[in-house]
């Protein structure tokens, strides 16, 4: 049996894997801001198999709380073997462009505040000397691109980040997993037109499972956005600026 | 964007796509609104036209399940086979279960679905002990056979249109065994077929008859009937588990694939199949066979099919069938999915149900249009002429006359539909 915290639980992505963990039987920590809706998943987790599922609400921008939370978390699980971050806004890029102040709001619930939560479950894992840090970025942090730049480099600061923490963690024992999931239908891309490399979110659900299991280091999700992101990258600047991503 | 269509493919409709997403919600403010389950529904009774669809799909979740009793509380848009996932290890089964899994709880509900074992446990409805039905205006109505009665019977079989089913407690039915005790008899004629009916439906669960839609003849009405019982004890190499599909129909099939050839081949050789008269089987192949193919429905093409599926009165069956299983013989349309079967005398609990006392046939036709229409039509007459009702959840082309006379209960009905929702199916058969 392990014990899992989500930070994000009501995300789609995120719910679709803690039903991986309760059917496992797991012990799982849920964090979201919306307490009728941890409610709700909550107890389809109870049923679905969970040894024990305890939920604490928390808007996970207010960075101050963020030691409490860890305290109630240890509370809850008593020993920590994934902590899987998951929330996130898309945020409006024009929005952002006419206005520091939601470009701040972007960088700070997609990297600013999950970075003050790493900061405290890491150094809680390296005593541990034990565990797995999984937390989603995203592929539109690999190269920037007009449509989406400030969530990108919110996403890639992210991915930079988890990048050094898992070279630090390595002696420690402490795994550190990059998700990069490619276009996912949740309520988060509910206004995008779908198309062919849509995935459902139980998809990316199974990968992360999988990836934290191997102790991958990066993954993409599904596989071909690897291949995809690496065209990509592959483009030189002077022509890639040219193009409207 | 449409991306909801219905299990048939026709008709093709232009829609707007939503979706609830959590129980706790009130319900988006669009006019007219359509809850969309999986589906699985063949024609138009899934369907808002120039109006807007409210997937469910994301009301997934199980809410309370007593593992003593065997009720399950759980969100609308679950499937039944999310549901057997969780209930089969503990020794508990679908009262009632449709031919596919694939369909929501919700959706099982809205069109108050039936089973083989319907002459033994009626429809799905009679098994729901209570359900949530949001409406457009945020009221939230718990509905039982005792509380808000009169608003469970119009929304059991009620087809969406009494606002949105947000979750529903099932009583469940006990079993020791996953396994299936099967016994399966060839029969030469419809009145073979009355009595074999007759004869078994005391001693045997789950009955149900294929047909050979394509004989002629002496040989009208010949077919293979099966009969089941849940096995007493557990099976070695039969487990409780949920099957998942085998194979995928990537994409359409030409439409040239199934023809009148092909299908009477099929038939000829299904019916002199050698079968083994008693076995035991996996309860996945006698509840769900075409489940083993996900998207089964893409044989047919890109025109898509039509299913028919009427109930006529007993004493007025075999005159009433025959004259069914004539006309499509000699149209030569008409597929290798036929089915008979008795359907019993416990009523249903919905104002619009269709399961009621008599015979049930049901089968697919590919679309060819005009003519697969006439003949459509055709058998809808024939229905109404014998006092019989065609199923809402498979049809696309039944009348406003042939709507009314099959449903008295329409008009009370519609006392209690949400002013907000309406369907393709209701537009259609109302007139309105
Ligand atoms: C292979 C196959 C075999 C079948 N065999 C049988 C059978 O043996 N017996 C039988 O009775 N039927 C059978 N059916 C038909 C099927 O069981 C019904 O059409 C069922 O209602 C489909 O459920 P769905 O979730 O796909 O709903 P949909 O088809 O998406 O919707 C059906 C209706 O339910 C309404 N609805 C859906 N969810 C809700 C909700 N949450 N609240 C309110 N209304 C809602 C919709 O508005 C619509 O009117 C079969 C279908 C297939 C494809
Ligand atoms: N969907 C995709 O295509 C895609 C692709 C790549 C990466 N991702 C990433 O995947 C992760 C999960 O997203 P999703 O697709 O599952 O979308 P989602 O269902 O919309 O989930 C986003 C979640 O973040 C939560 N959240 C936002 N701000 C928060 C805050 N301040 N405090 C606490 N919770 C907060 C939301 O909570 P509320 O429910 O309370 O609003 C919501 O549950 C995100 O990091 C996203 O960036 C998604």
């Amino acid at each position: 049996m392990q014990s899992i915290v989500i930070l994000g639980a009501t995300s789609a992505i995120a719910e679709q894997t803690a039903r991986i963990y309760a059917t496992r039987g797991d012990a799982l920590c849920l964090v979201a801001r919306d307490d009728a809706k941890l409610e709700i998943i909550k107890s389809d987790l109870e049923i679905r198999g969970a040894s024990k599922v305890t939920k604490l609400s928390y808007d996970l921008n207010h960075t101050h709380l963020h030691q409490a939370l860890l305290d109630d978390v240890i509370k809850a699980l008593a020993r920590i073997d994934i902590v899987l971050v998951a929330y996130g806004t898309l945020g409006d890029q024009k929005k952002c462009e006419q206005d520091f102040d939601e470009t701040l709001q972007e960088l700070q619930t997609n990297c600013l505040g999950v970075i003050s939560l790493l900061t405290l479950f890491s150094n809680y894992l390296e005593k541990q000397k034990a565990g797995c840090i999984a937390a989603i970025s995203s592929p539109a942090g690999d190269r920037g691109r007009q449509s989406n730049y400030v969530y990108g480099s919110a996403k890639g600061a992210l991915s930079i980040y988890l990048q050094g923490m898992r070279n630090r963690l390595y002696n420690s024992s402490v795994h550190v997993l990059t998700i990069k999931p490619g276009f996912v239908n949740t309520p988060m891309t509910k206004d995008f037109k779908k198309g062919l490399l849509w995935v459902e979110p139980d998809v990316i659900a199974r990968g992360i499972v999988k990836a934290i299991d191997r102790r991958k280091d990066i993954v993409y999700l599904p596989f071909f956005w690897r291949y995809i992101m690496l065209v990509i990258k592959l483009i030189p600047e002077s022509i890639f600026k040219r193009l409207s991503l | 964007m449409n991306i909801h269509q219905s299990w048939g493919n026709v008709p093709q409709v232009e829609q707007t796509c939503l979706e609830q997403l959590w129980r706790s919600q009130t319900l988006p403010a669009a006019a007219t609104l359509l809850p969309f389950g999986q589906g699985r529904s063949y024609g138009d009774v899934c369907l808002n036209d120039k109006g807007y669809s409210l997937a469910t799909g994301r009301l997934n979740r199980f809410i309370h399940f007593d593992r003593e009793q065997g009720i399950l509380s759980a969100e609308a848009g679950v499937t039944l086979a999310e549901i057997l996932e969780l209930i089969l290890p503990a020794g508990w089964f679908l009262p009632v279960s449709p031919g596919t899994k694939f369909v929501s709880l919700g959706g099982a509900l809205a069109n108050d679905v039936h089973g083989k074992n319907h002459h033994k446990a009626g429809s799905f409805g009679r098994h729901v002990r209570a359900f949530e039905l949001l409406r457009s205006n945020g009221q939230k109505l718990i509905c039982t056979q005792e509380e808000n009665s009169d608003w469970f019977s119009a929304t059991v079989g009620g087809l969406g249109l009494t606002g949105l089913v947000t979750q529903a407690e099932l009583q469940l039915k006990k079993i020791d065994s996953p396994a299936i005790v099967q016994k399966t008899r060839r029969f030469e004629n419809l009145a073979e077929f009355l009595r074999l009916s007759e004869e078994t439906e005391a001693d045997w669960e789950y009955t149900v008859a294929w047909v050979d839609c394509m004989a002629k003849g002496k040989q009208l009405g010949r077919g293979i009937f099966s009969m089941g019982n849940h096995a007493t004890a557990a099976t070695p190499g039969i487990k409780p588990e949920v099957l998942q599909p085998k194979f995928s129909m990537p994409f359409n099939a030409p439409s040239w694939l199934l023809n009148q050839y092909s299908v009477k081949l099929f038939n000829q050789l299904y019916y002199h199949l050698p079968r083994k008269h008693d076995s035991q089987v996996h309860y996945e192949p006698f509840f769900y066979p075409l489940d083993k193919i996900a998207n089964w429905n893409r044989l047919y093409g890109k025109r898509g099919f039509y299913q028919f599926q009427c109930v006529v009165p007993l004493d007025k069956a075999e005159a009433a069938i025959s004259e069914m299983l004539q006309h499509i013989s000699k149209s030569g349309q008409g597929s290798f999915l036929s089915v008979l079967k008795r359907l019993g005398n416990i009523a249903s609990p919905g104002m619009l149900s269709f399961p009621r006392d008599g015979i049930t046939l049901a089968l697919d036709f590919a679309n060819r249009g005009e003519s697969t229409r006439h003949l459509l039509a055709d058998l809808n007459e024939i229905t109404d002429r014998h006092g019989g009702a065609i199923y809402p959840a498979k049809d696309a082309t039944m009348t406003t006359a042939l709507f009314v006379n099959a449903y008295p209960g329409w008009q009370k009905f519609s006392e209690y539909m949400d002013p907000h929702f309406s369907s393709s199916f209701w537009r259609r058969v109302t007139g309105e």
